[in-house]
């Protein structure tokens, strides 16, 4: 169990950080109203569903975004940092998921990276050692050799790196940010001990993290947000796992979510004890014709990673995705090969992975199958034209015309793009990642439309997404996925919302997540 | 249904329209420039010379289009001419061949240099520049083995291709129009030229939606060494020979027609015919400056300072259309 800052009774630590009215609009709310008040000295956990605003609202105290509503007071100061850097002057740091450390430089550059002691612009390299050394003290780390180049360091120790640099200079609020997605279990009580360090320093700590179970370990308060909004701040010592999780949650609500289950046709694929690394860990499923299968979980359950072993865009560690009925396994071995066996993929992210942005509507539409426009190599112009022209009115995408560049169109329309695509390769399975992410609710709901129209010609549909209200809305089974595994397979009846989250935090408590870590130390 | 042409989309032929325009109007300036300059500049002559002098960097200048389009360089194409060429002449010189298979077993030579350049940037994933660099030295060295370092004279046997036949034009000229009008269609008609500009958008895009871009880009490196290897042939047959040091720096001129003519380095965009006009510009810039008087230090000063407008001007144009 955690130290209280203060015993009960005795006058409690001062205010740092007070929020008042904090909101943020991007197209549409993504945190409004929230009220939070900050002591020093003390760890509270920020915790919620996938895009509750934790990481919104945590950017906006970083100085990474700034609030459309609200203010914010910092020691009793107006507080309103306009960068990252502004922030930092103050005091404020956040350590991100992704770790911003430059590989190749050693401990001690990366400490002092933008404040290196030099003469006439030479480093002064005793200087700098001595300098890192007394920065890694602070936070126990004696024993790491600051001039070894980080890359020699493990995933675990970097991340102290990390948290040592955030120290450099003055820091009062230190956001960390799933630290430790990446940790071993050893690793992580080594972090737990800094974190003890830096409370008693007086520094106050917000803790993001998916695992309840290191939150009673770590947190002295929990504040839970729920679709941008501040549902309640409670002492940690109050509440059980399953308190947080039902603050999560909400109320149980059902309207709209009921529907027929489709009926389900042969087997269309399946997978058999599909592995990489520690992010995919012995998945298997049958996926059958004219379903819609969800696949919830927390971001970074494995998902997207499950998704791309299926078609080939990653080499897998074990495992066989076999098609149909047949019993022998299809040799997927890149995202060709899926195409060609029947396999559409609408990715995550539309832009870097799914479209030709500067190129016409036209262009995108027929990608996967040229060969359906062509004879001999030769593009039929009209062909090509009066398919496309089909695909656009009955996806109903926004546009001039389908010579209008995909760069232009809305997220929606640039979506219902892409779905034009696998339409046009006429695929069996469909695998759709975060199909409405950034996409407006009309476009949702011909995109939904589609899906149900596709599960009724026999087509098979996997769906990824973050939002479980649309899975448990759209599919006919959930599985769901934490920490790398499929834990379990939700029929329709089954579910709950709270059933689906406690699923998805399920894998988490069982700490030892990540694989040993070779460590230099 | 929309009246858009058939040969490409309405938003890219506007495009190209506009690259050509400009490069046309800048054609129009340097010609009324020069001949104001110069009584001798405004005639059939001047034109005749230019026409029968761009066959090799046009030809050349259109394997690297696609190069460019799938976002790729290769420097390699002046050494590949100049070795290409050795080749020929020792075919023709040392074991009698005719000039047409002289001129394919050049373009064969063209084609495994390109392979090898296409095969060794996608086997290891390298930068295409570093590889081609490579192969700049490689292939120059190997045209020094193959000349003996000396300058082999073919003479009769290969100026037919360079010789006047229509109104002063040479056969060379009318290939390399040919080859122009030929890549533009399979650019922008073809499933393979639809690929390519794919490839050189989003790759990873291409990869995931089916279309395997490695085969494809050994394709386009290997037809810019067929290319460049027929260019050095037309390159020979001015010189009426096989030099080892032909093509020396023709790179350089190569990338800069094509970029000139609008195709973007950064892969995607690009146009076989507004390059063609790229080589016109570069090519009456030439000729009028020597007409003029120019001296060669003060030619190569404009020339540079003409391919860093032409970019500024194209670069510019494209941002403000990408903000309409």
């Amino acid at each position: 169990m955690s130290t209280v800052p203060h015993s009960p009774g005795a006058a409690p630590p001062p205010v740092l950080l007070q929020g008042r009215g904090i909101g943020k609009t991007y197209a549409t709310p993504v945190l409004a109203g929230v009220d939070f008040e900050l002591h020093a000295g003390e760890v509270l956990a920020l915790t919620g569903e996938n895009g509750a605003g934790k990481s919104t609202l945590s950017k906006i105290v970083a100085g990474l975004v700034q609030p459309t509503d609200g203010t914010l007071t910092l020691a009793g100061a107006p507080y309103a940092p306009v960068s990252r850097q502004d922030a930092e002057r103050l005091g404020v740091r956040m350590v991100m998921q992704e770790l911003s450390l430059v590989p190749t430089l050693s401990v001690a550059e990366n400490l002092l990276l933008g404040r290196l002691p030099h003469r006439l612009g030479f480093i002064r390299g005793e200087a700098l050692n001595e300098a890192a050394a007394r920065q890694m003290a602070l936070i126990g780390l004696q024993d790491i050799d600051p001039r070894l180049p980080v890359s020699a360091l493990g995933v675990g120790y970097q991340q102290m790196v990390e948290i040592a640099r955030s120290l450099v200079g003055e820091c009062r609020l230190l956001i960390l940010d799933e630290p430790t997605a990446t940790l071993t279990s050893r690793e992580i009580s080594h972090l737990f001990e800094q974190i003890e360090r830096l409370k008693a320093r007086g520094v106050a700590i917000v803790y993001i993290s998916h695992r309840l179970d290191e939150l009673q370990q770590v947190a002295d308060r929990v504040m839970v947000l729920r679709d941008g909004r501040h549902i309640d701040t409670r002492a940690m010592r109050e509440l059980t796992q399953a308190d947080i999780v039902r603050s999560m949650v909400g109320r149980d609500v059902h309207e709209g979510l009921d529907r027929d289950v489709r009926p389900r046709g042969r087997r269309a694929l399946a997978v058999r004890g599909l592995a990489r690394g520690s992010v995919v860990r012995d998945v298997s499923f049958d996926l059958h014709a004219g379903e819609v299968l969800g696949l919830a979980g927390l971001v970074g359950s494995g998902r997207t990673e499950l998704l791309r072993l299926i078609v080939g865009a990653d080499r897998k560690d074990a495992g066989e995705v076999l098609l149909g009925e047949s019993a022998a396994p299809a040799r997927i071995a890149s995202p060709m090969r899926a195409v060609r066996a029947g396999i559409g993929f609408v990715t995550e992210d539309r832009k870097s992975q799914g479209l030709l942005l500067p190129q016409a509507i036209r262009v995108n539409a027929t990608l996967a199958n040229l060969g359906a426009v062509s004879r001999a190599g030769w593009l039929q112009g009209d062909v090509e034209r009066r398919q496309v022209e089909r695909l656009r009115e009955l996806l109903r995408v926004r546009s001039d015309s389908i010579e209008q560049p995909v760069d232009q169109l809305s997220g929606g329309n640039q979506q219902k793009v892409v779905f034009a695509r696998w339409l046009h390769r006429d695929c069996d399975v469909l695998l759709l990642d975060e199909p409405t992410r950034g996409v407006d609710i009309g476009a949702r709901a011909d995109i939904y439309a589609q899906m149900d129209k596709l599960a009724a010609a026999g087509k098979a549909l996997l769906m990824v997404s973050s939002d479980l209200r649309e899975l448990m809305s759209v599919c006919d089974r959930i599985g769901v996925m934490s920490a790398g595994r499929l834990v379990r397979i939700f029929e329709r009846g089954q579910w709950t919302e709270q059933l689906l989250l406690e699923a998805a935090f399920s894998a988490y408590a069982a700490a030892e997540q990540a694989l040993p870590q070779e460590q230099i130390a | 249904m929309t009246s858009s042409r058939p040969l490409t989309t309405r938003a890219a032929l506007t495009s190209a329209i506009g690259t050509v325009a400009g490069l046309l109007v800048a054609l129009a300036l340097m010609v009324g420039f020069f001949s104001w300059q110069s009584e001798y500049f405004f005639t059939t002559d001047t034109f005749v010379t230019i026409a029968n002098d761009i066959p090799a960097v046009a030809v050349t200048a259109v394997g690297m289009t696609f190069v460019l389009i799938i976002a790729g360089i290769d420097l390699s194409v002046g050494s590949t001419m100049a070795l290409a060429a050795a080749v020929a002449g020792i075919a023709m010189l040392q074991w009698h061949w005719p000039l047409l298979p002289a001129t394919l077993l050049a373009m064969g030579v063209g084609v495994a240099v390109g392979a090898i350049n296409g095969a060794v940037t996608v086997a290891w994933r390298l930068p295409s520049f570093i590889v081609t660099l490579g192969m700049l030295e490689m292939a120059r060295g190997a045209a020094y083995v193959a000349t003996d370092s000396r300058t082999q004279y073919i003479g009769s046997k290969i100026d037919w291709l360079g010789k006047p036949v229509v109104s002063g034009l040479s056969p060379a000229f009318f290939i390399a129009i040919a080859i122009v009008a030929a890549a533009q269609v399979v650019l922008t008609r073809t499933v393979f030229g639809r690929s390519l500009i794919g490839i050189g958008t989003n790759e990873e895009a291409m990869r995931l939606a089916g279309v395997d871009p490695r085969p494809l880009k050994v394709i386009v490196f290997a037809l810019a060494g067929l290319l460049a290897g027929l260019g050095g042939v037309f390159l020979s047959s001015r010189l009426e020979a096989a030099d080892p040091n032909a093509g020396t720096g023709a790179e350089l001129v190569v990338i800069a027609s094509v970029v000139i003519g609008g195709t973007s380095l950064m892969g995607g965009r690009g146009s076989v015919a507004s390059t063609f006009f790229g080589v016109l510009v570069i090519s009456v810039l030439e000729a009028g400056l020597a007409q003029i008087g120019a001296s060669e230090p003060t030619k190569r000063i404009i020339t540079g300072f003409v391919i860093i407008i032409a970019v500024v001007l194209d670069t510019l144009r494209e941002r403000r259309k990408a903000k309409a």
